[in-house]
């Protein structure tokens, strides 16, 4: 075994150096699935797959999330304003117009997706990895990365907006069931509450944030596949992985656009 | 008749960490030839074999196809020698998602501009080839046996007509009769497109059924090369050893100190 000039600082040091070579081997990953997704031959028939995973298959799952959170965002948006305020109606509507679509509609999609569809990304790549099937494509003349990795994220990255919109719409409805239903608000005025102060930039910037989630998602999903380890184990910890740091990114991606267009 | 060398490799070394896997192996492959490289698991068959594919990058050495030098080679010339070779891995490495037919002429339909029934066609043929029948071709690869991947794996490594097959242990996991099977259509494959191959195995009734030479690596090298039929006259302990699966021999001393 070797003798360290400072031995306490090996063990941190060599983290250190892990983390280095994991963060340099991830902007390589992310930098050729960038480049192969704008180089022919464009595999169309595999972005089609994923958006069909991705943006069909999800709706349901993004769809019960944002209307749950559209009605919880009511209910709790009411118990909040009432205390200092009597013109619930208004109020009410123009938090979850504005909560769903600057935050919640893009970070819930994003967490349901990564949940979903990350892992999925991450433990195929990887069974694909243990069974020699990405080494088989290498052997017949196509790229892994042009194949497999570009669509997903290309896929990923179109199909959050989409979602985030439907999640959006179902998520404002959530909130205008329980105020009319529930809270008993006057149907005409809560809509016109909700439409008077939603800015286009409100919806544009949850769409921005969808795209960056997805993006962000599908590029762990495939890294913690494609570097997975060997054996069921190995592909375990790839998609556990996957989810784990999809959520960190994302939540941390969330803070830096909003801090980003936020204004006093 | 003196043969031309297809694969040249030389003084390939390759280590993981500070375990030394290759260490300055040489080995000629000649055109035309089936050539089997047995020795102890761990030994560095496949890693040999992901060297010559490029899938593993050498330390050092040198692998040349026809003449021209793999190692370090730039993308667009590992595509074109790829071009030669067909593969047949050991799990077979069907791919999931696609139809068996999709997997059969996966690289056989890239850069030709075939119709939907020509390229069923085409599979069609490689399938029966294979001894397979075209109920196969709409299934998926978890719809049929492992004998079957492994034939649809076979179909896949060989519809393009490539001047050389290599096998990773085609025959693991299989009974001894789909081994038979596997075997036959292996050989028969070789001969059709006379097809230089390069076969990876411990199972030395495969190995006997496939190969003209036998390549037996030890410690990182090639110790004895030559004719499949010399093996079991030969005087080299190792060899000895390991083709008549000795319990006792320098092979088992040789795993126990290591």
């Amino acid at each position: 075994m070797k003798n360290h000039p400072i031995p306490f600082l090996q063990i941190p040091g060599q983290a250190a150096l892990v983390l280095l070579q994991q963060l340099g081997r991830l902007a390589m990953f992310t930098g050729q699935a960038v480049f192969w997704a704008m180089r022919p031959p464009y595999y169309w028939r595999q972005v089609w797959r994923q958006v069909i995973d991705i943006g069909y298959y999800s709706l349901p799952v993004v769809g019960l999330t944002t209307l749950f959170s559209g009605m919880v965002i009511a209910l709790q948006s009411y118990t909040g304003t009432s205390r200092f305020s009597a013109e619930g109606e208004s109020s009410v509507a123009t938090v979850v117009v504005l909560i769903v679509t600057r935050e919640l509609g893009p970070v819930l999609a994003g967490l349901m997706v990564a949940g979903r569809i990350g892992a999925s990304m991450a433990a195929e790549i990887g069974t694909m990895r243990v069974t020699d099937q990405i080494d088989a494509l290498d052997t017949l003349a196509t790229r892994p990365m042009q194949y497999l990795i570009a669509p997903r994220v290309l896929a990923a990255t179109l199909c959050l907006p989409f979602l985030v919109l439907v999640g959006d719409i179902i998520g404002v409805f959530g909130g205008y069931v329980v105020a009319i239903y529930q809270l008993g608000f006057n149907p005409s005025a809560y809509l016109a509450s909700t439409m008077q102060y939603l800015e286009a930039f409100d919806v544009i910037l949850g769409l921005i944030k969808a795209a960056v989630f997805g993006f962000i998602l599908s590029v762990m999903g495939c890294f913690h596949g494609y570097y997975s380890g060997r054996g069921a184990e190995g592909v375990g910890r790839a998609t556990t992985n996957a989810v784990v740091y999809s959520a960190i990114l994302i939540l941390v991606a969330d803070f830096i656009i909003t801090g980003l267009v936020f204004v006093r | 008749m003196t043969m031309s060398t297809q694969i040249k490799i030389k003084g390939l070394s390759k280590a993981f960490g500070e375990k030394v896997v290759l260490d300055n192996l040489d080995l000629d492959i000649p055109k035309g030839k089936s050539i089997a490289v047995i020795g102890a698991s761990g030994t560095g068959k496949s890693v040999l074999l992901k060297c010559v594919l490029g899938l593993i990058e050498a330390d050092q050495g040198s692998i040349t196809v026809d003449g021209v030098e793999t190692l370090g080679a730039s993308r667009q010339t590992r595509e074109d020698v790829l071009k030669k070779f067909g593969m047949l891995f050991q799990g077979g490495a069907l791919f999931d998602s696609l139809k068996i037919w999709e997997n059969v002429v996966f690289r056989y339909r890239q850069g030709k501009n075939l119709n939907l029934a020509e390229l069923r066609d085409a599979a069609e043929q490689a399938l029966a080839d294979v001894n397979l029948e075209p109920r196969v071709m709409d299934l998926y690869p978890a719809e049929i046996s492992g004998g079957m991947q492994k034939r649809v794996a076979l179909a896949r490594a060989v519809v393009d007509r490539p001047e050389i097959l290599l096998f990773d242990e085609p025959t693991t996991g299989l009974d001894p009769i789909t081994s038979g099977v596997i075997n036959r259509l292996i050989r028969s494959a070789v001969d059709r497109l006379g097809a230089t191959a390069i076969t990876i195995s411990h199972d030395m009734t495969s190995i006997r059924a496939i190969a003209d030479d036998v390549a037996m690596l030890h410690g990182g090298r090639v110790i004895w090369k030559g004719p499949v039929g010399d093996m079991d006259q030969t005087d080299n302990p190792i060899l000895d050893q390991f083709v008549h699966g000795y319990a006792e021999g320098p092979l088992t001393r040789y795993a126990e100190q290591a």
